[in-house]
């Protein structure tokens, strides 16, 4: 369904193409009430384009750069990981650079990759705020940003990977990163079983944003019922 | 917070709205201009305490700290910021009603 | 052999850089990151002085104790420099 706009003139306005990245329809907030932090958002929003701080296009260009962002972005990064090792050891030295080589575009983001194997599973956290590599990934899910995941996550991992789905053997080790400064951090995951024929374009579908924090595993051909 | 006990991570996400991801767009670009750091705005949330949490939404807190830290870095006086959101009151009790604005009609 | 480092144990008010639950915590420096601008002072729009940046490893039996799920997890979070002492290696 549409995002409906009033009728007035909103060429710099944002043009929704009817669904979110996602795969859900845009939140309908044109007709709820008006609420103070809107309110908040549009006065700083008009006072920012009247100082000449910014404006409405730039604006709705920076809205569709981040749409543009998503967990496909890094399943891409990691299937290209997963087939070819000089570049896997390329990401694995310098992320930030391995994934401007794909072509995208991350900005000034210091990204590490760190790598699941059958000995250490990491999972990334931010307790601080809600870190997260979102020049590449997009914006984070909500529960990432939620005190229960940053409080629990640092104290209790393998809980929470459970409410997530994920058993890990005890002699797996877990791997906790807390992104305290600087650095954005995204999983390369283990490459599942069974996709030794799948070709890079193919086994990107099979990663899935939850298993690029650490929240969860790739799916897998003989495990398709496996979230994430 | 982190080590703190909590319940189970809520795992119901939503999508965004326009103005969630205008706040976003506010603040990468302020941040990008030089106006604030991502430190600033990491304190200016820590500074609304534990409550803030709980009672205001994620976008909320976000769009509080990105002021937070314009007014403090003089990009605008906190009489210019009540002095519109009045004016944006006024125009009308929907967001698509508010934003019907200025704004819309400058150029470049 | 990794240098042993401990947070130190202050507990100023306003903007830190070292999660509280780290503090007093002993853990190995898993490799330095390079030299940052000192987050406590961008926070408050200040002039920073670059100050080096460490990730550092924590067992989780170091922060949790019995709690721990499982000792040998381990926990990495990057902290500065001014919060972090060394520790000797043969320290009780």
């Amino acid at each position: 369904m549409p995002h409906d706009h009033h009728d007035h003139d909103h060429d710099h306005d944002h043009h929704h193409h009817g669904l979110s990245p996602s795969g859900h329809p845009y939140r309908q907030d044109d007709d709820a009430p008006l609420t103070y932090w809107q309110r908040m958002e549009i006065a700083v929003r008009e006072l920012l384009i009247e100082k000449g701080v910014t404006t409405a296009a730039e604006v709705a260009a920076q809205i569709d750069l981040m749409d543009s962002r998503s967990p496909a972005n890094g399943a891409a990064v990691v299937a290209r990981a997963w087939t070819d090792p000089a570049f896997k050891e390329r990401l694995l030295q310098n992320a930030g650079d391995a994934s401007r080589e794909m072509g995208f575009d991350i900005g000034p983001l210091h990204l590490i990759a760190v790598e699941n194997t059958a000995e250490t599973h990491n999972l990334i956290v931010c307790t601080l705020c809600s870190c997260y590599p979102r020049n590449l990934l997009g914006l984070p899910p909500d529960w990432y940003k939620t005190r229960a995941y940053r409080s629990r996550a640092v104290r209790e991992p393998r809980a929470v990977l459970a409410e997530f789905g994920v058993e890990l053997p005890d002699s797996t080790t877990i791997r906790v990163h807390d992104s305290t400064a600087d650095m954005r951090y995204i999983v390369l995951p283990a490459r599942p079983a069974g996709t030794e024929d799948l070709r890079e374009a193919e086994l990107a579908a099979w990663v899935t944003r939850d298993s690029m924090i650490g929240t969860g595993l790739p799916r897998a051909p003989q495990n398709a019922t496996q979230g994430g | 917070m982190g080590g703190d006990e909590a319940g189970p991570v809520p795992k119901e996400g939503h999508d965004f709205a326009l103005w969630e991801k205008r706040v976003d767009a506010l603040m990468v670009l302020c941040s990008s201009k030089g106006h604030f750091t991502v430190d600033g705005l990491r304190r200016a949330l820590e500074d609304m305490g534990e409550d803030a949490f709980e009672k205001h939404s994620y976008y909320e807190r976000w769009i509080a700290a990105v002021n937070q830290n314009l007014i403090e870095g003089g990009v605008y006086t906190l009489e210019e910021l009540a002095t519109r959101m009045e004016a944006v009151a006024q125009r009308g009790t929907t967001y698509g009603e508010a934003t019907h604005d200025r704004a819309d009609h400058r150029h470049g | 052999m990794a240098e042993r480092v401990r947070v130190r144990t202050l507990m100023p008010p306003g903007h830190v850089r070292a999660p509280a639950y780290l503090r007093g915590k002993t853990g190995i420096i898993e490799r330095a990151l390079g030299e940052f601008g000192n987050p406590e002072q961008l926070a408050y729009g200040l002039p920073a002085e670059r100050k080096p940046l460490y990730r550092v490893r924590f067992t989780m039996a170091e922060l949790w104790g019995d709690r721990a799920e499982r000792p040998e997890d381990t926990l990495d979070a990057e902290i500065y420099a001014h919060w972090l002492e060394e520790v000797p290696d043969h320290a009780p």
